[in-house]
C-alpha cells in the first residue's frame, strides 16, 4: 500500500459530485437556512446597486459603450492579443499562452518550482477557479492560500464557492465562526480563543491569520479584471487590500487572465470603472484598484508573468449569438437579481459560474456533451431581469433560447425525441416575428375554446413537468401585439 | 503548433464572420471620452463622497498642512510614521516637533519594519470627486506601493487643483503616468469587506483608516 501524502491545504469537495441542475435544485430548495441567507444578501445588494446606478445620469449610455467596446475586442481579438502581448513583453512581463486549464496549471507550477517556493498566496480569481489551480498545485506539493476573506471562508470550510463576488454568501456569521475556530489553527495562526460571531471580530481574526502568510510569501497568483492592449497595463479591482498585498509584496507574480479580458486603450477604463463597482457591490468605487505595467524597479514584484488562457473561450467566440457572453466583467449583478439563483443558490449550477451568466457561459465554454451542461440553459424562467441589470448589456434571454435550441439539436442528433421536436419548434417561433404571430393565432383560438377556464395538467411532455406544480390561466383571446396595435400604435402613446 | 499559434488560429477561425478589418469601423463606440461632470462644487462633492466611506476629511490652507498632519497622527493614535521621499521638509519638521517617531524609506525599509510602523503620510496625484477616489501614481511624495499598504493608517494630502469631477477626467489626467509605465493605486476609503452577511467591516488588510487633508489653493 502506498503511503497517502498529507494534504497541505484543506480538501475541497468536487463540482463533479453535484448532479445536473434539475436534480441539484431539489436538494438546494430543501436548505431553508441557505435560502434565508441568500434572500437577505441578494436583497441587500440589489437595493444598493439600484441606488448607485440611479446616481449616474448617463448610465444607459455607459452600458451601451461598454457593450460596444467589448464587442470590438471580441470581434478583433487576434489583433488585440498580439498587441497586448507585445506591450507586456516590452514592459518586462513574461507572457505565456495556455490552450486549457491543464496547460495553465503546468505553467504556474513550473514557475513555482523554478523559484523554489512551496506556497503561494492568491487573490480571488474566477480564472484560477475555473482551471482548479489550487488542486493542481496541491498535487505538486505547493500550497495555494486564498487571501480574500470570503474565499478563505470557503477554503477553510472545505466548501465550494456559491457566488462569483461573495463566494461565501450562503454562510452566516455563526457558521463562519465555527469554520474559523475549528480550522484556522491547522493551517496557521489560530483564531483567538473565544472569538465571537461578530463580523468585526471574525475579520480581525482573518487579518491576523493572513498577515503572516503575506509577509513571508515569495510568490503570488492573481487573475486580472482588465488588460489594456495598447499599453500592457493590468488592472485589478478589489476591496480588502489582500489584492494589493499579493500584487506588491512577493518577488514573483503570476496573473492568469482569460483572453477576453482585454480593453483597447487606457481611456476605455473610464467606462468600466464607472460601471463595475456600482453594478457589483453597489458602491461608487471599490476601496482599492491597482494598475501595473510591467516591472517597476524598486517597487513591487520584479518577476512578472501573465498567462493568457483560452480554456473554451474560443468556443464561445465561434458562435455569433453566444459570443456576447464574453462581454462579461464578472460583476455578479445578474446573480443578485435572478429569482432562480436567489432560491437555489450557486452550488446547484454545478460550476463556479452560477446564476444567469453561468447558465449561458458554462455550456458554451465546456460544450454540450455532459448532461449538467445541457441542463443549464433551462435554469432560468426567461424573466429577463438579468438583461436589464447587466452593465455590458448581455442579451441573456436571446442566448438562453438560442442555447436551448442547440441542446434540442444536440439531443435529436443523438436520438430524436418529441421534446427535441418541440424545442426545434420553439426555436423556429422565436427566430422570426412572423412565425411568432402565426403561432399566436393558434394560441388565441385555444384561448377562445378554454375561455374562463383553468387548464390542468397538459399533455405536452415538457410543459407537463412544469405544470405539475402550477395551474395556468387559459391563453388570452387577444395577443399582446394585437392589443398594442389597437391601444398604443396610431397616435396615443 | 505552439499554444500561442494554436490559440490565435482558433480565434481567427472563430471570428471568420468578421469581415471589416478596422475595429473602429466594425464596431463604432458611441461615447465621448473624458467628459467632466457639471458639479457645482467639486471640492464639496469630494468631501461628501470620501466621508461616506467613513474616512476623515479636513480642509486647511497651505501653511497649515504640517500642523494638520500632526493632528491627524494624534487623531489616529499613531506614534510612528513613515515619510516617503519628496515630501516638503516643513512637514517632516512639524512631525518631529510633535514628538512622533519618524522613519524614512532610505535605505529601503523591510516589509517587517513597515508592518510595525503605525502610519504613512503621502501626497497624491489626482482625486475624483464623484466616486470619492484618490489616485496615487507613486511619484515623489507618494513612495513605493508597500509604503501605503503595510502601515495601518494613511494620511493623504490632496491639493485643490488635483481634484477633478469624475472618473473620466481622472483617467485622462492619469493616462500619461500609465503610459510611462508608472504603477497607479486608487483608494476609495480604507480597506473594507462585506463578506460576512454583507455587513460592511472597515479594515481588513490594507490601511484601516484613511485621513485626507485637503489643501485649498
Ligand atoms: S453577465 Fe453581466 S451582470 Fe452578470 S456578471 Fe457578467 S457583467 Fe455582471
Amino acid at each position: 500500500m502506498s503511503p497517502t501524502r498529507e494534504r497541505l491545504t484543506p480538501e475541497p469537495p468536487s463540482w463533479l459530485g453535484i448532479p445536473p441542475f434539475p436534480e441539484a435544485v431539489k436538494e438546494a430548495l430543501g436548505k431553508a437556512e441557505q435560502r434565508k441567507n441568500l434572500r437577505h444578501a441578494t436583497g441587500t445588494i440589489r437595493a444598493k446597486r439600484v441606488a448607485r446606478a440611479d446616481e449616474v445620469d448617463n448610465w444607459e449610455e455607459l452600458r451601451t459603450a461598454a457593450a460596444q467596446i467589448k464587442d470590438r475586442v471580441g470581434r478583433h481579438l487576434d489583433d488585440y492579443l498580439v498587441q497586448a502581448e507585445k506591450a507586456m513583453t516590452d514592459a518586462g512581463v513574461t507572457v505565456h499562452w495556455a490552450r486549457d486549464g491543464k496547460e495553465a496549471n503546468r505553467i504556474v507550477a513550473d514557475i513555482a518550482k523554478a523559484k523554489g517556493v512551496d506556497e503561494v498566496v492568491k487573490i480571488k480569481s474566477m480564472a484560477t477557479q475555473e482551471i482548479d489551480l489550487n488542486e493542481a498545485l496541491e498535487a505538486e506539493g505547493i500550497a495555494a492560500w486564498e487571501t480574500d476573506l470570503a474565499e478563505l471562508i470557503v477554503q477553510l470550510g472545505h466548501d465550494l464557492p456559491s457566488h462569483i463576488l461573495v463566494p461565501a454568501i450562503h454562510r452566516n456569521r455563526s457558521e463562519v465562526r465555527e469554520i474559523f475556530r475549528t480550522e484556522m489553527g491547522t493551517y496557521g495562526t489560530p483564531a483567538p480563543a473565544g472569538v465571537s460571531d461578530n463580523p468585526e471580530e471574525l475579520t480581525a481574526a482573518a487579518r491576523t491569520h493572513l498577515r503572516d502568510k503575506f509577509l513571508r510569501s515569495k510568490m503570488a497568483v492573481s487573475g486580472g479584471n482588465f488588460i489594456i492592449a495598447d499599453t500592457g497595463t493590468l488592472v485589478i479591482v478589489e476591496s480588502e487590500g489582500n489584492g494589493r498585498m499579493c500584487l506588491t509584496l512577493p518577488e514573483t507574480l503570476v496573473s492568469v487572465v482569460g483572453i477576453e479580458k482585454l480593453l483597447p486603450t487606457i481611456e476605455d477604463l473610464e467606462v468600466f470603472l464607472k460601471l463595475l463597482p456600482r453594478s457589483s457591490t453597489g458602491e461608487r468605487m471599490n476601496p482599492y484598484t491597482s494598475f501595473w505595467t510591467g516591472v517597476t524597479p524598486g517597487d513591487g514584484p520584479q518577476d512578472l508573468h501573465v498567462i493568457l488562457l483560452d480554456n473554451g473561450r474560443t468556443n464561445v467566440l465561434s458562435d455569433p449569438v453566444g459570443r456576447a457572453a464574453l462581454r462579461c466583467i464578472r460583476c455578479s449583478a445578474c446573480l443578485n437579481i435572478c429569482p432562480v439563483y436567489e432560491r437555489v443558490g450557486g452550488h446547484a449550477y454545478g460550476s463556479m459560474y452560477p446564476g444567469p451568466i453561468g447558465a449561458i457561459l458554462g455550456p458554451q465554454l465546456r460544450g454540450l456533451e455532459e448532461e449538467r451542461d445541457r441542463a443549464l440553459p433551462y435554469a432560468s424562467t426567461l424573466c429577463g431581469a438579468c438583461n436589464d441589470v447587466c452593465p455590458v448589456r448581455i442579451p441573456f434571454t436571446d442566448i438562453l433560447v438560442h442555447l436551448r435550441h442547440k441542446v434540442a439539436e444536440y439531443k435529436s442528433s443523438k436520438h430524436p425525441t418529441v421534446e427535441g421536436g418541440i424545442m426545434k419548434g420553439a426555436g423556429w417561433v422565436m427566430s422570426d416575428g412572423k412565425h411568432l404571430a402565426s403561432v399566436q393565432v393558434a394560441s388565441r383560438a385555444a384561448g377562445k375554446l378554454y375561455r374562463g377556464k383553468w387548464i390542468g395538467p397538459m399533455p405536452v411532455p415538457l410543459a407537463g413537468r412544469w405544470l405539475q406544480a402550477r395551474d395556468v390561466e387559459a391563453p388570452p383571446t387577444e395577443t399582446f401585439r394585437e392589443w398594442w396595435k389597437k391601444n398604443r400604435e396610431g397616435g396615443q402613446k | 503548433m505552439s499554444a500561442r499559434e494554436e490559440i490565435l488560429r482558433r480565434v481567427r477561425s472563430a471570428t471568420a464572420d468578421v469581415n471589416v478589418s478596422d475595429p473602429a469601423l466594425d464596431v463604432p463606440v458611441h461615447w465621448r471620452y473624458g467628459q467632466p461632470l457639471s458639479t457645482p462644487d467639486v471640492l464639496a462633492d469630494l468631501v461628501e463622497k470620501v466621508e461616506d466611506y467613513k474616512a476623515t476629511v479636513v480642509r486647511v490652507s497651505d501653511a497649515e498642512v504640517g500642523a494638520a498632519i500632526v493632528t491627524a497622527l494624534r487623531g489616529l493614535d499613531a506614534a510612528s510614521v513613515v515619510l516617503p521621499d519628496g515630501l516638503p521638509d516643513e512637514w517632516a519638521d512639524a512631525v518631529l516637533d510633535g514628538g512622533l517617531a519618524v522613519h524614512r524609506d532610505d535605505p529601503e525599509l523591510s516589509h517587517a519594519e513597515l508592518n510595525v510602523i503605525d502610519a504613512v503620510v503621502t501626497t497624491s496625484a489626482v482625486a475624483m470627486a464623484d466616486s470619492g477616489t484618490i489616485a496615487l501614481d507613486h511619484g515623489p511624495g507618494q513612495g513605493r506601493r508597500a509604503l501605503t499598504l503595510l502601515p495601518d493608517r494613511h494620511i493623504c494630502v490632496v491639493r485643490a487643483d488635483q481634484i477633478v469631477s469624475d472618473v473620466p477626467e481622472g483617467i485622462a489626467r492619469l493616462a500619461p503616468a500609465l503610459r510611462a509605465r508608472r504603477p497607479v493605486t486608487w483608494l476609495s476609503g480604507g480597506s473594507a469587506t462585506s463578506d460576512i452577511e454583507l455587513s460592511r467591516v472597515e479594515g481588513v488588510h490594507g490601511p484601516r483608516r484613511l485621513w485626507v487633508i485637503l489643501v485649498d489653493a
